[in-house]
């Protein structure tokens, strides 16, 4: 199974690559990864997305937890909660598909950043079903680069009775 | 107060209780030494490799359960720290590692000497620092002490960049750590314990074994109590040796792929098992699906990724040993007295049988000596008053088989990283803890030649460590595996004419006695063991002996190989299950 996993760690330098490490020196994957600032700068915060097996996926929240400098795991499989992904995606649509490119951009909340002559570059954010549906939508504009943030998530609060 | 940032370094070392320190100079610590020259109460073991001086802080640390110290320079000394890190990483030994680096300006570089050694040891250590700011010397000494030897113990390595050490500031010792990422589990879930609790009462054929948590936890006496009280049998792992005496009626010996018959035979046949302070390792559980196929499992383990990393676990007790073993205790006294004795009759009985139908044994020959025989006569002449070092190999196992140890941190041998090499350097960390204990390292004549130049800090430190080398010419273990499943196809395992290891002891300013016959081992031990001086004892052993009994890797552990009597019609080797 697929987890997003949450981890607060220090704000210092080299806590990335220990966590980074700890994914490679042990034989598991990283989907995609991303790292900012919390409130307090003193603290980071990284959203992983890995696969495996609930065994697996145990070992990996129990070792970051082992890491001196990490000072929070939530495995978000078990929590609701928000997901989200920023792409930035560059195409180059044949002049009778611009105004096409232009619609499907608004009706999925995407934004244009940049244009030229011959391109525009689309910023949307989403989970990631909506992401995948928009690149496939945008295949006949002709994609010429795109690049995608890494996943960041956030439990969902409780709505109190 | 005034100082250097070397002074600060040692005067922090100080604070820590540092009394030896074990290392080799070089540009970049240059300071430091400086800094040294001075410290009385300091005392720096120059070794003549920076692997040595790694080994030698981990064989401090596992034979007083201190923190060992090692102290080398940057780039190339760094580097060679390494294997000592990653030894020490694998067996859960507490040590701190000064490294120095060249100054924070010139880091990245590539400048004279310099390597990225904190990048290097990130994997193989538990915690790694590079101290770029005067002001955080002190704290950062505190902090990796503790990181240390808390929680489940490690290596930390410091990384101390020249300007740092040579800038001027100011020397707080700082009252507290504030590490609010850090915090281990010492007390067990009662909850938990309880529930264990009740299994051991219910349970008709238990088995406990212990690990090196137990030893490093210091709970061999709560260890013994529980045993006892409760009538359970006690295997260990290789690690775990000295947690229970081995001569104790409940004692199994060791389990696992060159464990007892009895200890294997009875972790098949259990129904529970009460793990302690170990972690499955694939040496001692072979074939995973086939272990213990009728137990339930109590884990009890202060690193959480112990547990149920490589067996599904029942009760799962994250604590520290010494901890949760007295809080069982205490709840199996307060519990409506169980008859134990007669609980537990028949599996003792049972378990006796099998000690009797196959004990460890060798064949003795008059002609030739058997390395196990080696070890039984250092046993006798010891009284098993001794801290045995080993290196890897045959001779590892043969050490760990045939000497009877009785007291925690007695026994130090590689046991997860399984490194050539150890034993002397250890071998001499631990004399320089105990200056009037007798010291012995079990060598192969492969292991001793990979440290063999620490005969220089042997002999200059009058540190009189005697080495007993089963010399067979040959990478012992890796000849056994050549002919067991390699066809006898001995692919450079041969070391051919070895060198006179008696002149080497000469050459150094050491002892150098040699054994050819059986009846040469007991005089040459005796004489090893008069002399104040360090000595190599080479002992001309049966090259063919083999380690038995012996699990294949990847079989389970009930299928032992044994060294049967030859008969004619059949295979010497058999399989029995």
């Amino acid at each position: 199974m697929r987890h997003t996993i949450s981890i607060l760690v220090e704000n210092k330098f080299g806590v990335l690559s220990r966590v980074a490490g700890l994914f490679s020196g042990r034989g598991y994957n990283i989907e995609s990864i991303s790292v900012g600032e919390t409130l307090d700068p003193k603290i980071s915060v990284m959203t992983i997305v890995t696969e495996g097996e609930e065994a697996i996926v145990e070992q990996i929240t129990k070792q970051l937890n082992k890491l001196i400098d990490v000072i929070k795991v939530q495995d978000l499989f078990e929590v609701e909660h928000v997901e989200r992904e920023m792409v930035l995606i560059k195409i180059t649509p044949p002049a009778q598909l611009k105004a096409e490119a232009l619609r499907l951009a608004e009706i999925f909340r995407g934004r244009v950043v940049d244009s030229s002559q011959k391109t525009y570059t689309i910023e949307i954010t989403g989970d990631e079903k909506k992401i995948e549906a928009f690149v496939e939508l945008m295949k006949p504009m002709g994609v010429k680069e795109f690049v995608r943030s890494g996943k960041i998530a956030i439990a969902r609060e409780k709505i109190r009775q | 107060m005034k100082a250097t940032g070397s002074q600060i370094i040692v005067e922090s070392l100080k604070k820590e209780g540092v009394r030896h320190i074990f290392g080799y100079p070089g540009g970049v610590v240059l300071n430091i030494f400086d800094a040294l020259y001075d410290a009385k109460d300091i005392k720096l073991f120059l070794t003549r490799h920076e692997q040595g001086a790694t080994h030698m802080a981990d064989g401090y640390a596992r034979s007083t359960g201190k923190v060992g110290v090692a102290l080398v320079t940057s780039g190339p000394g760094a580097t060679n720290t390494v294997t000592g890190i990653a030894t020490a990483a694998m067996d859960s030994i507490p040590i701190v590692v000064l490294t120095g680096q060249v100054p924070t300006m010139l880091i990245g570089n590539d400048a004279f000497q310099e390597a990225d050694i904190v990048g290097i040891t990130r994997p193989c250590c538990k915690y790694n620092y590079l101290v770029k700011d005067i002001n955080d010397l002190a704290y950062t000494i505190k902090e990796a002490f503790h990181i240390a030897s808390s929680g489940r113990p490690g290596p930390v390595v410091i990384d101390l960049p020249k300007d740092v050490s040579a800038a001027t500031g100011k020397f707080h010792w700082p009252d507290k750590l504030n590490l609010r990422s850090y915090n281990p589990t010492m007390e067990g879930n009662r909850w938990m314990i309880e529930k264990a609790a009740e299994k051991i009462t219910r349970s008709k054929k238990p088995v406990i074994i212990a690990g090196g948590g137990v030893i490093l936890s210091g709970a061999s006496d709560e260890l013994r109590i529980f045993a006892e009280f409760t009538d359970i049998p006690v295997t260990t792992t290789l690690m775990g040796i000295g947690a229970f005496p081995t001569d104790h009626h409940l004692s199994l010996g060791m389990l696992g792929m060159h464990g007892t018959y009895y200890a294997n035979m009875a972790i098949q046949e259990s129904d529970l098992l009460i793990a302690v302070g170990m972690r499955f390792d694939d040496r001692v559980t072979g074939k995973i699906d086939a272990f213990a196929p009728n137990a339930e499992i109590i884990h009890i383990d202060i690193d959480p990724t112990s547990i149920r990393k490589n067996v599904d676990v029942d009760i799962p007790i994250v604590g520290d040993s010494t901890k949760v073993l007295f809080t069982l205790n205490q709840i199996l006294k307060e519990t409506d007295k169980p008859q134990w004795e007669e609980i537990r009759k028949s599996w003792i009985k049972h378990i006796d049988e099998w000690k009797k139908a196959r004990p460890l044994s060798y064949r003795f020959d008059e002609n030739i000596i058997k390395p196990q025989y080696v070890i039984e006569k250092l046993y006798e002449a010891t009284g098993g008053d001794a801290i045995i070092a080993t290196e890897v190999g045959q001779n590892q196992m043969w050490a760990a088989q045939f000497f009877k140890y009785k007291k925690p941190r007695t026994f130090l041998s590689s046991g997860g990283l399984g490194t050539m090499g150890y034993g002397f350097p250890a071998a001499l960390g631990a004399q320089v803890a105990f200056p009037d204990k007798t010291v012995i390292d079990i060598a192969g004549d492969g292991s001793i030649q990979m440290n063999i130049q620490e005969l220089a800090t042997a002999v200059i430190y009058d540190l009189p460590v005697k080495v007993a080398i089963l010399n067979n010419h040959y990478l012992g273990m890796v000849r056994q595996w050549q002919e067991l499943f390699f066809n006898e196809r001995y692919s450079h395992s041969y070391l051919h004419e070895v060198p006179s290891f008696v002149k080497i002891a000469e050459a150094y300013g050491a002892v150098g006695l040699r054994a050819e016959k059986p009846s040469d081992v007991e005089p040459v031990i005796r004489e090893a063991l008069r002399v104040r001086k360090p000595v190599f004892m080479d002992f001309v052993i049966d090259w063919k002996e083999k380690v038995y009994p012996m699990v294949p890797a990847g079989a389970p552990i009930d299928q032992m190989l044994f060294d049967e009597e030859p008969k004619k019609e059949e295979k010497k080797l058999k399989v029995i299950k």
